[in-house]
């Protein structure tokens, strides 16, 4: 078949954590538009859903770190976190272990990705699902991007991963949505935690929704670290997400800063179907 | 100083409940498998979540173990002020904190 859905959401644990705190002139808009994002999700009807996830040592260390992996499995576990604490139910995520190394053995003719038959999800991916899959009903195939701790893959395979993940789902016959998630600038845990550059979100998301190649390839992760934070590296998600839809303008449908979950809020989808 | 240790240890638990339970009965012989140094273990047995964050472990590592440990999250930005204030700024990692917390939620 081919990209049945394309979008990105942010996962920061605040978002679920202290949903509460937001103050509701925030809140109720990004929720909306959450709902909003998994309604076209849905109308989609997506045989699985790809994760582009910026993982937080949920499945990989520092004594084997890869800069690509994806899920295998036939079912994924999450969340790791206390699951009072995120304020999301541990449980069981279906998966698609066939599916999955179909779409790895193209995705290898690229790029050098590492697979696990084995995967637990942490709010990165959790927050997500909450949101958008909230029946856990769909087939989940996650992906990692170390975005965690360098040195961290450059920004140009970012863009050539996330061409290699489209040339897959168009290879593969079932029904494909792919959702990336990552934040923009933010320094979380720290004591800066809620701490946003919003001007440069602005900027980047500009560049982001009109996929510029050359603009958001531009980035390096000194700049980046200085003026977005320890968070800013999850800038890989977007441009992984770009890249598997190049050409195709990005649609912000939501975007503010909401400093108690930590992070500029944003949720953006693609319109698959503009000539 | 064996930074990678104290992450290696916090990795291994937050992401598994059975090592959580060993932990809880008996702290000192499942932190034994690890190569740390006495402050190391002691900081991780008494969850001094600020000298923790001192020593370097990357804030993600540690916002799950401070979870685990029970920190709620008011507590748990609190408790890397306090971590600042009582052990000196951030030995290593990039989790440093700038301008003093400015911008902060908490």
């Amino acid at each position: 078949m081919s990209l049945v859905f394309a979008g990105l959401c942010s996962h920061a644990p605040g978002i679920t954590a202290r949903a509460e705190r937001a103050p509701a002139e925030l809140r109720e808009p990004f929720f909306a538009n959450f709902n909003i994002m998994r309604q076209q999700l849905e109308a989609a009807k997506p045989d699985a859903l790809i994760v582009i996830a910026a993982e937080h040592f949920a499945n990989f260390f520092m004594d084997n770190m890869p800069a690509y992996a994806m899920g295998a499995a036939p079912y994924y576990e999450g969340p790791i976190e206390d699951p009072d604490w995120l304020k999301i139910k541990r449980r069981k995520i279906p998966g698609n272990a066939n599916l999955s190394f179909r779409l790895i053995k193209t995705i290898m003719q690229d790029i050098d990705l590492a697979y696990s038959e084995e995967w637990k999800c942490d709010h990165g991916i959790m927050v997500p699902l909450h949101f958008l899959t909230p029946n856990y009903d769909i087939d989940i195939i996650p992906v990692n991007i170390n975005c965690q701790t360098a040195p961290f893959t450059p920004l140009k395979r970012a863009w050539a991963f996330g061409k290699a993940l489209r040339k897959a789902c168009d290879f593969v016959d079932e029904r494909i949505a792919i959702v990336a998630t990552g934040g923009i600038s933010h320094w979380p845990a720290t004591p800066n935690s809620g701490k946003i550059n919003e001007a440069w979100d602005r900027d980047f998301l500009d560049k982001f929704a009109r996929n510029d190649k050359t603009a958001l390839l531009a980035y390096n992760d000194e700049a980046v670290y200085a003026d977005a934070g320890q968070g800013g590296a999850e800038i890989r998600t977007f441009i992984a997400l770009a890249g598997a839809v190049e050409g195709r303008k990005i649609n912000i449908a939501f975007y503010a800063p909401i400093p108690i979950y930590a992070v500029g809020c944003t949720i953006a989808m693609v319109d698959l179907d503009e000539s | 100083m064996s930074l990678y240790y104290v992450q290696k240890f916090i990795y291994n638990i937050n992401r598994d409940t059975k090592l959580q339970t060993g932990f809880a009965a008996n702290a000192d012989m499942i932190l034994a498998n690890y190569d740390l140094t006495d402050e190391e273990a002691c900081a991780l047995r008494e969850a001094d979540i600020g000298l923790l964050y001192v020593m370097g472990v990357n804030g993600q590592l540690l916002m799950h173990y401070a979870a685990y440990r029970g920190l709620a999250w008011d507590d748990y930005i609190q408790a890397m002020k306090d971590g600042l204030a009582k052990y000196g700024e951030v030995r290593a990692g990039s989790y440093v904190t700038i301008d003093g917390g400015a911008g902060g939620a908490v």
